[in-house]
């Protein structure tokens, strides 16, 4: 408890330690946006919770860092682990996916669970349960002589990260394909009465929520760590970024995103590192009680 | 259903001789597996507890290994705080300082026992009020979150011992009578289940969580409380989670927060697994299910030990995707004659002149 108040004092007595959170937070919450968007796609097209977001995120990792330790900069491992997910996010869509579509949710929770466990145990058994950076031999950038210190890295991989979201808005708002998917969206039997092909589209859709996690993993293995079992973290972080934006509400999923980043860095300020996956998921239960309250509202109108 | 095959006496009475043979008197036979035994009736109680709001009232849970972690963490205060300062105890963690004489170590297992089922059945009635708003998937991942958070939190908690967890008191008397003590333990259990859900299945209680499966709004439409009958669902889930719970831990000897106490991933996940392995909705499904899951994994662990995880985890998916009906699914399609279920015997009765 009195580190808890000893923490406090030190944000309250050095202000300049916050704009080091807040920015730290928001160059992390960068990468969470990316991956919550990613879910919010699944989610929103094709009715399934993809559990198994958070370990797209750790396969992603571990190519940019394999990559690293062959001699390739890591940052050539973002446009690899987005190609190499494709590929990964399209098998599992054949393999699984496409067989509790039309199952009710919990089925392909459940799925992508067991999906999860196996992803996350390879991983395991490959690299053993160390974590891992990928270096990417960045200086910093050095504010408030010393005080405030931003990693090239990080900046590097937040302009990543708006480049990838913004190239994936404008592919939905502007290609066939994204159109296709929005119509999908919106009414699937109308949309395959207009001739669309949606089991394409679903297809498409998953490969491309798991190239997201690919790239997002790639940022994360430079900016932070990554270790076999965290991607259930991840996974965790999307659900609650999607379930308190909404989905398809895209500027709400960014905002949210970078909001998680910036709570938790606080969070793990305050309270210690230890707590880091405690404050995602009493997040989590937070944004589901602020939900059921505002449900329950809204429930008393109708009546 | 009273002229189904599988509800006539000549059908029910060697089975349940059966099992109350193997029951008693397996441990005894081949007393190298003892521990498998007793595992898998902890198994039998998860599924079952599972079911009873999972299968029979729709409300998918994921996060019911919660109760199963308190009530093993009040078992073990109970227990030791009745004779020494828990604080003090877990700090020592244990270490054979401190002894327990077999009347305190059989009082306490016996209040740790009712206390984590007690307790567990209140908790799961004050998270109710939480969560019961939640439907489907957010239900799933909710509670998924609270058993998550347990853990955590459990294991930044020094005066249960933090992240170093508890040695438990020891069974009094030598190691194997002990083990066929907590086998019997558990054995009882299951039978008190079993024979209870049994009975609450025939109830209008049961009805009502079965109509509330079939449509909430309905339900609520047709007179029924349904957040009522949902919370005490669920605490009846608790409490024999919390009991069970409370074994395991006398069975391990050593609890602690992450791996042994809230396991998500472990027996979190195979119970739901266990009930759709078996047939979700049944009342032998979770048994038949867990049974197969019990020997399938104690297969995995001896013959592909270090891909274990891997091939379990396989197996979920493959459960899920390809099997959803479940054992007694399956054999209620082959034979539905079995079942009661009449439907070709009724046509041919339907015809003229068609003999019965």
């Amino acid at each position: 408890m009195s580190q808890i108040l000893g923490n406090l004092s030190i944000l309250w007595q050095a202000p300049v330690f916050n704009l080091s959170l807040l920015i730290d937070g928001l160059m992390i919450g960068a990468v969470f946006a990316l991956s919550a968007y990613g879910l919010a796609l699944v989610w929103g097209v094709m009715n399934v919770k993809n559990l198994a977001q958070g370990d797209f995120v750790m396969i992603g990792g571990y190519i940019a860092w394999v990559m690293s330790l062959n001699g390739i900069h890591p940052l050539f491992g973002v446009p690899v682990a987005f190609v190499a997910l494709w590929g990964f996010g399209w098998v599992i869509y054949v393999l699984i996916i496409r067989r509790v579509i039309d199952q009710d949710l919990f089925t392909s929770l459940l799925a992508t669970f067991g999906l999860a466990i196996v992803i996350e145990q390879v991983l395991n058994i490959l690299f053993t349960s160390d974590t891992q950076t990928a270096d990417a031999g960045f200086d910093s950038f050095l504010l408030f002589d010393g005080l405030v210190t931003i990693p090239q890295v990080k900046l590097i991989g937040f302009i990543l990260a708006a480049i990838l979201a913004l190239a994936v808005i404008l592919f939905m708002k502007n290609s066939r394909m994204g159109q296709a998917i929005r119509a999908t969206a919106q009414d699937e039997r109308a949309a395959r009465v207009m001739g669309i092909d949606t089991d394409k589209v679903y297809a498409f859709t998953f490969s491309l929520n798991a190239a997201i996690c690919g790239a997002a993993g790639a940022l994360i293995s430079m900016i932070w760590v990554i270790q076999p079992f965290f991607g259930i973290t991840y996974s965790i972080r999307a659900f609650v970024v999607v379930t308190a934006a909404g989905f398809g509400n895209l500027p709400g999923v960014i905002a949210a995103g970078l909001g998680m980043g910036v709570i938790e860095q606080f969070g793990g300020f305050i309270l210690g590192a230890e707590f880091q996956q405690a404050i995602v998921v009493g997040l989590l239960l937070l944004v589901l009680i602020v939900r059921q309250v505002q449900q329950a509202r809204l429930r008393q109108v109708v009546q | 259903m009273n002229d189904s095959v599988l509800n006539s006496l000549s059908f029910k009475l060697p089975l349940y001789g059966f099992i109350l043979a193997f029951g008693f008197l397996a441990p005894l036979l081949f007393p190298a597996y003892t521990s498998q035994i007793s595992v898998l009736w902890v198994m039998i109680v998860l599924a079952l507890t599972w079911d009873l709001q999972g299968g029979q009232m729709g409300y998918n849970s994921l996060g019911n290994i919660f109760f199963f972690g308190f009530g093993m963490y009040v078992s073990a205060v109970v227990q030791i705080g009745l004779v020494y300062d828990v604080g003090v105890y877990t700090q020592a963690s244990g270490g054979g300082i401190f002894n327990f004489t077999p009347a305190q170590y059989y009082l306490g297992l016996g209040l740790g026992m009712l206390a984590a089922g007690v307790l567990s059945a209140i908790s799961a009635v004050l998270l109710g009020w939480i969560v019961f708003g939640l439907r489907g998937p957010y239900f799933a991942i909710g509670t998924l979150g609270i058993a998550i958070a347990a853990g955590e939190l459990t294991g930044a908690w020094e005066w249960v011992g933090a992240g170093q967890g508890i040695s438990m008191p020891q069974v009094p008397g030598d190691p194997d009578s002990a083990k066929y003590f907590l086998n019997l333990l558990n054995f009882f259990l299951v039978i008190s289940l079993f024979v209870f859900l049994s009975w609450l299945y025939s109830t209008r209680f049961g009805h009502a969580i079965n109509a509330i499966r079939d449509d909430e709004e309905k339900a609520e439409g047709m007179g029924i409380h349904t957040t009522r009958y949902k919370t005490f669902c669920w605490a009846i889930s608790a409490f024999f989670l919390g009991v069970v719970g409370a074994i395991f831990g006398n069975m391990i000897g050593f609890i602690e927060p992450l791996e042994v106490a809230f396991q998500t991933i472990n027996f979190g996940i195979f119970m739901v697994v266990m009930v759709l392995l078996g047939g979700k909705g049944t009342l032998w499904g979770p048994i038949i299910g867990a049974i197969v899951f019990h020997v399938i994994k104690e297969l995995t662990w001896t013959y592909l030990l270090g891909w274990q995880w891997v091939a379990l985890g396989a197996l979920i998916v493959i459960i899920v995707v390809y099997f959803q009906d479940g054992i007694m699914g399956w054999i209620k399609r082959q034979r539905p004659e079995w079942f009661g279920i009449r439907v070709e015997q009724q046509d041919l009765e339907a015809q003229p002149g068609a003999a019965e």
